[in-house]
């Protein structure tokens, strides 16, 4: 079912917490709301659900208007952040909840509602568990559960609200790959929002990457990560450095250093570059050299991390190598390099001087 | 004082009258504060209305007020023709129906400050949940919060049948105090405790003991047992 979002705008009080969205969201895709705190994406999502109503705009399912159903009538499954799990039900009776709740006449059988539940206790590999409480589960899972009871309705649109926000990091991992499995098997247009970025790329087939209340860009990861249309998306996806600069004639000047910028305008602007898009020299090569001296070596597995100091204008940068390259450089704390952007995005700063 | 004493003294008919009496309101005491104190601490939870703050403050009134002037003013205003005794065709003051009414007063808010917090804590995503998976209000309440509220509302229905048990000071001010017909336990013992006669007000007082830890006991371990199923022990 495809869901189109048109105009939608929401107050909380005087807070304009979702300005003007527009989302298309195509039949059986799998969409990540990525965004920080604030930015809006859970209240669309609510909004999407039925959980809220927007003040403006309008909210279609297969182009069917649904702005003022209510949730109930929505046939929405909902996953929360914190499972919301009925606690005073057996895993089974939470499963069969969506089922037993239906009106007479289209629900189903006892017999049809146990092999249903069955069946998910199944996909969510629980079988073991149907007798248990909610909370006698870990809380991967519990949200196995939640997910299950959510599949129970057979909902036309699935929605996830931070759902492996409260999980811990291997736990995480593992329940979003297995979502990504359960999605390419039910293909029940799914969106989830998460502030997690790794998250939205590992597991989404389009990102839509949200901030005070405004979509900033919409595209698939590679597209997003690869040629962010903004600033802000820059900075959200992965660590960035800043080389804070004028650009005359297509290079932008920082420091001492001069760096090409093709098809920048003129004016104040700031290079992005990200931190594992350098190179570490002895000696100075090109223009873009910039003689920096070692502050910190941290080690994180296969990646280093390098603190250094530009010695032109005293500001740090961060540098990721991998272990291999930083081995054979031979570097240690306190000595002085040459660092090089090997990819530069120049954006012209809206707000110079700032 | 003898076995056979004691039993003589706890089943004198005026006794045995006066703990039917005693037990009869405090348990229907109790059960109407059950569903009401639900219902006030319901709308004082999710409501939003002028004055809300002053009302819940009126809730605690039973508590401060001293018993004796709560028991004085329900008598003046439930006899026949007082403000509210006028308008019914019954009596209300003298009669145990008058007892009923001053054991409410003295024993609503317990319930409702039992489950006042319960309710502001039940997680809103509970309730959302159900409503996503297509239930109504009506099962929502039935089949997800009205469970979380039982140990609540059992906590609350215990602490004001127990409190109700024990009242004096209001019930025989509106009570009347007629043998055999509005007389209640402690009023007979307090009565032996005049007369000098220490034996007879305890012995009276034992039983009320018992039953009443009976009956208290039996609240807690249906307390212990709902109580269980959330816990996953």
């Amino acid at each position: 079912m495809s869901i189109i979002i048109e105009n939608v705008t929401k107050y909380y009080g005087s807070y304009q917490a979702l300005q003007n969205i527009n989302l298309e969201i195509k039949s059986g895709e799998l969409v990540a709301l990525l965004g920080p705190s604030g930015s809006g994406k859970t209240s669309l999502l609510r909004i999407i659900a039925g959980l809220e109503q927007a003040e403006n705009g309008k909210i279609l399912f297969n182009e069917e208007n649904y702005t003022h159903m209510h949730v109930k009538d929505r046939n929405v499954g909902f996953v929360f952040q914190h499972y919301a799990l009925f606690r005073n039900m057996t895993i089974f009776d939470n499963i069969a909840y969506g089922l037993k709740v239906r009106p007479r006449k289209t629900r189903p059988s006892k017999d049809v509602i146990a092999q249903k539940v069955t069946e998910l206790l199944q996909l969510v590999k629980l079988e073991g568990y149907k007798d248990r409480y909610p909370s006698q589960l870990s809380g991967g899972q519990r949200q196995r559960v939640a997910l299950a009871r959510a599949l129970a309705v057979e909902p036309n649109i699935l929605l996830l609200d931070e759902p492996f926000g409260a999980l811990d990091a291997k736990v995480r991992k593992e329940l979003r790959r297995w979502l990504r499995r359960l999605h390419d098997e039910f293909n029940v247009t799914s969106v989830f929002v998460t502030h997690d970025q790794e998250e939205a790329m590992d597991v989404a087939d389009r990102v839509v990457i949200m901030n005070e209340g405004k979509i900033e860009q919409i595209g698939t990861p590679e597209e997003v990560y690869d040629h962010p249309e903004n600033p802000f998306v820059f900075d959200f996806l992965g660590s960035v450095n800043l080389f804070k600069g004028n650009v005359h004639k297509g290079k932008l000047v920082t420091g001492n250093a001069e760096m090409s910028a093709p098809g920048s305008e003129d004016g104040a602007g700031t290079g992005y570059v990200r931190n594992h898009n350098f190179i570490i020299e002895r000696e100075p090569s090109e223009k873009d050299s910039i003689a920096s001296i070692i502050e910190h070596i941290h080690t994180i597995g296969p990646i280093v991390r390098i603190e250094v100091i530009r010695q032109d204008t005293n500001e740090p940068l961060e540098i990721e190598l991998m272990k291999e390259q930083y081995l054979n450089l031979e570097i240690s704390k306190g000595e002085r390099v040459f660092v090089r952007p090997k990819e530069l995005k120049v954006f012209v700063d809206f707000m110079a001087g700032i | 004082m003898g076995f056979q004493d004691f039993w003589a003294t706890i089943t004198e008919p005026r006794v045995l009258a006066s703990y039917k009496l005693s037990f009869l309101t405090a348990l229907t005491a109790a059960f109407v504060n059950a569903v009401f104190g639900v219902l006030i601490a319901w709308v004082l939870t999710r409501y939003e209305f002028p004055g809300k703050r002053i009302i819940d403050g009126l809730v605690d009134l039973p508590f401060a007020l001293p018993t004796a002037v709560a028991g004085i003013t329900l008598t003046t205003l439930y006899s026949p023709n007082g403000w509210i005794g006028q308008f019914f065709s019954f009596k209300i003051a003298f009669t145990p129906v008058g007892i009923i009414i001053a054991l409410i007063f003295i024993g609503l808010p317990f319930v409702v400050r039992m489950v006042q917090p319960v309710l502001e804590n039940i997680e809103k995503g509970m309730e959302e949940a159900s409503a996503s998976l297509g239930a109504n209000r009506m099962q929502t309440f039935i089949k997800i919060i009205f469970p979380e509220l039982i140990p609540a509302i059992l906590t609350g229905f215990a602490l004001s049948f127990a409190r109700a048990l024990g009242e004096y000071g209001s019930v025989v001010f509106i009570a009347g105090n007629m043998p055999f017909k509005t007389e209640i336990s402690p009023l007979i013992i307090m009565t032996k405790l005049e007369q000098y006669d220490y034996e007879g007000a305890t012995a009276v007082a034992a039983v009320m003991l018992i039953i009443t830890f009976i009956i208290l006991f039996t609240i807690n371990i249906l307390q212990w047992w709902t109580g269980k199923r959330y816990s996953g022990k």
